[in-house]
């Protein structure tokens, strides 16, 4: 695996992505902040507590799940169900989705259909740690940390201490860990 | 997993994943929308050849809940009626497609014949005096949110330990996530040998009630005899009932658990049903979710679980 952003990387690619969701929204008073598990999870935490610095208040983050939503569980072993947690009404609210890595875009159409179940948001946007291409669904991101152009066989992963024990993003040949 | 018919061997890891995925199903139902499209296209069909209605209709609410087609069938207006076989009527309505069979039936076994008849997963829901797994889950889910975990707990199955599927499922669920159980009914009522069962025996409920945290009352099964094996109702009530005397003299966080349909005034008290520590409908909300749990793990993909 060939790492391609270290820890420090990721905190200041986080850092940044916070300030642009301050900047494009006018402030945080009606923006929610979900992660989607496993690694949006922390993602989404470490966005909330940049967040809380540049605007002086407390920012809480939630999940949301897609493991009911996905449309490949015939083709594929599912990974378990996760926790959806959302910390308040989002009717009306611009939502924020976090996650690790923007790939096929499925994913994020899984949580698209998981928010319309959970509310009406005013709007809804993306922000990614690495967006690594190949989309199948007319799908972006508003807030990239890093563009990663990769080929299909390669594997992208992204690794939070509180997950994994250590931060950073690794590119390799080999399958997921 | 590929079937779920008996809670007998079933591994602590996989109860404890049906268990999570049932608390995480229990949220959606408690949305505005209580629907997912986890299994949307699959078709589940209950085949009660019992008589149920909150089993069959749970399973029913949780095939629906997560996007799923159900089809059912009772006995009564049925071709069974006009002589035809269990493997036949089985393999007719497998033909109609059908992605898998939930069961119930008076003979013991009868689960285990349909999963090597048919190549889709089937679930007890429950056969003769045997097995009522999901019952378990349910059961295991809301002791679980109650109390955080089985681990070291004291569950007391008190009633027809004998004739029961339910004591059968709960006994081997909650030994295997940790409990200690405690079978407690008349001699008559005790199985004649339980020395390979994860559990004691009692015939003294007044013994044994003080230091359970979790008290599993058994229905009187009364259209299965329960007249003839025991001198009375009134006499059962008596020693084997959870009467309001009985409940003030359990530890102040006990609960009381019941799988229904009650008979009042002769297991558990008038009043008593209707305590907050009785978790009756408690039971009866988390069965839809436990359910969904089970068919997400045997239609969703999932071969850990």
């Amino acid at each position: 695996m060939r790492q391609v952003m270290d820890g420090d990387d990721l905190t200041r690619v986080t850092r940044r992505i916070a300030h642009e969701i301050v900047e494009r929204n006018h402030g945080l008073d009606a923006t929610v902040l979900l992660g989607i598990p496993t690694r949006g999870r922390p993602f989404a935490d470490r966005l909330a507590s940049a967040l809380s610095e540049i605007e002086g208040k407390a920012v809480i983050a939630g999940s949301l799940d897609i493991g009911m939503y996905r449309d490949d569980i015939d083709t594929r072993p599912r990974t378990r169900i996760g926790p959806t947690d959302i910390p308040e009404d989002l009717d009306g609210k611009t939502v924020v989705l976090a996650d690790d890595v923007l790939f096929t875009g499925r994913t994020i159409r899984a949580a698209l259909d998981a928010l319309a179940d959970l509310g009406r948001p005013a709007a809804v946007q993306l922000a990614v740690v690495v967006d690594r291409g190949h989309r199948e669904l007319p799908i972006r991101a508003d807030y990239v940390g890093k563009n990663i152009p990769t080929s299909l066989e390669e594997h992208v992963s992204v690794r939070f201490r509180e997950i994994d024990g250590d931060d950073g993003v690794w590119i390799g040949k080999e399958a997921a860990s | 997993m590929n079937h779920l018919l008996t809670t007998e061997g079933l591994e602590r890891e996989t109860l404890e994943n049906l268990l999570t995925d049932a608390d995480e199903f229990a949220e959606v139902l408690t949305r505005p929308i209580p629907k997912v499209p986890a299994l949307r296209g699959k078709t589940v069909a209950t085949m009660f050849f019992e008589p149920s209605t909150r089993t069959r209709m749970s399973f029913e609410k949780a095939a629906k809940a997560l996007s799923a087609d159900t089809m059912s069938f009772s006995p009564g207006t049925s071709s069974l009626s006009k002589g035809e076989s269990l493997k036949d009527t089985a393999l007719t309505v497998h033909a109609m497609g059908v992605d898998l069979m939930v069961v119930r039936h008076g003979a013991t076994g009868t689960p285990w014949r349909l999963a090597e008849w048919l190549d889709i997963p089937i679930v007890n829901g429950g056969d003769g005096a045997h097995q009522h797994p999901t019952q378990a889950l349910l059961d295991c889910l809301t002791i679980k949110q109650r109390f955080g975990s089985l681990d070291g707990l004291e569950i007391a199955i008190v009633g027809d330990i004998k004739h029961s599927r339910v004591a059968r499922s709960d006994m081997f669920a909650m030994a295997t996530l940790g409990a200690n159980v405690t079978l407690v009914a008349p001699p008559t009522l005790l199985p004649v040998d339980t020395t390979r069962w994860p559990a004691a025996t009692s015939t003294d409920l007044d013994a044994v009630m003080e230091k359970m945290d979790v008290v599993y009352l058994l229905r009187v099964q009364t259209e299965r005899g329960g007249g003839s094996v025991f001198p009375s109702l009134p006499e059962y009530t008596n020693r084997y009932g959870m009467t309001s005397a009985r409940f003030a003299r359990l530890k102040p966080d006990a609960v009381v658990m019941h799988p229904g349909p009650m008979n009042r005034g002769v297991e558990i008290g008038h009043d008593v049903a209707d305590y907050e520590r009785a978790l009756v409908l408690q039971q009866v909300t988390n069965g839809v979710a436990a359910r969904m749990a089970v068919l997400f793990a045997l239609l969703g993909g999932d071969s850990d679980v």
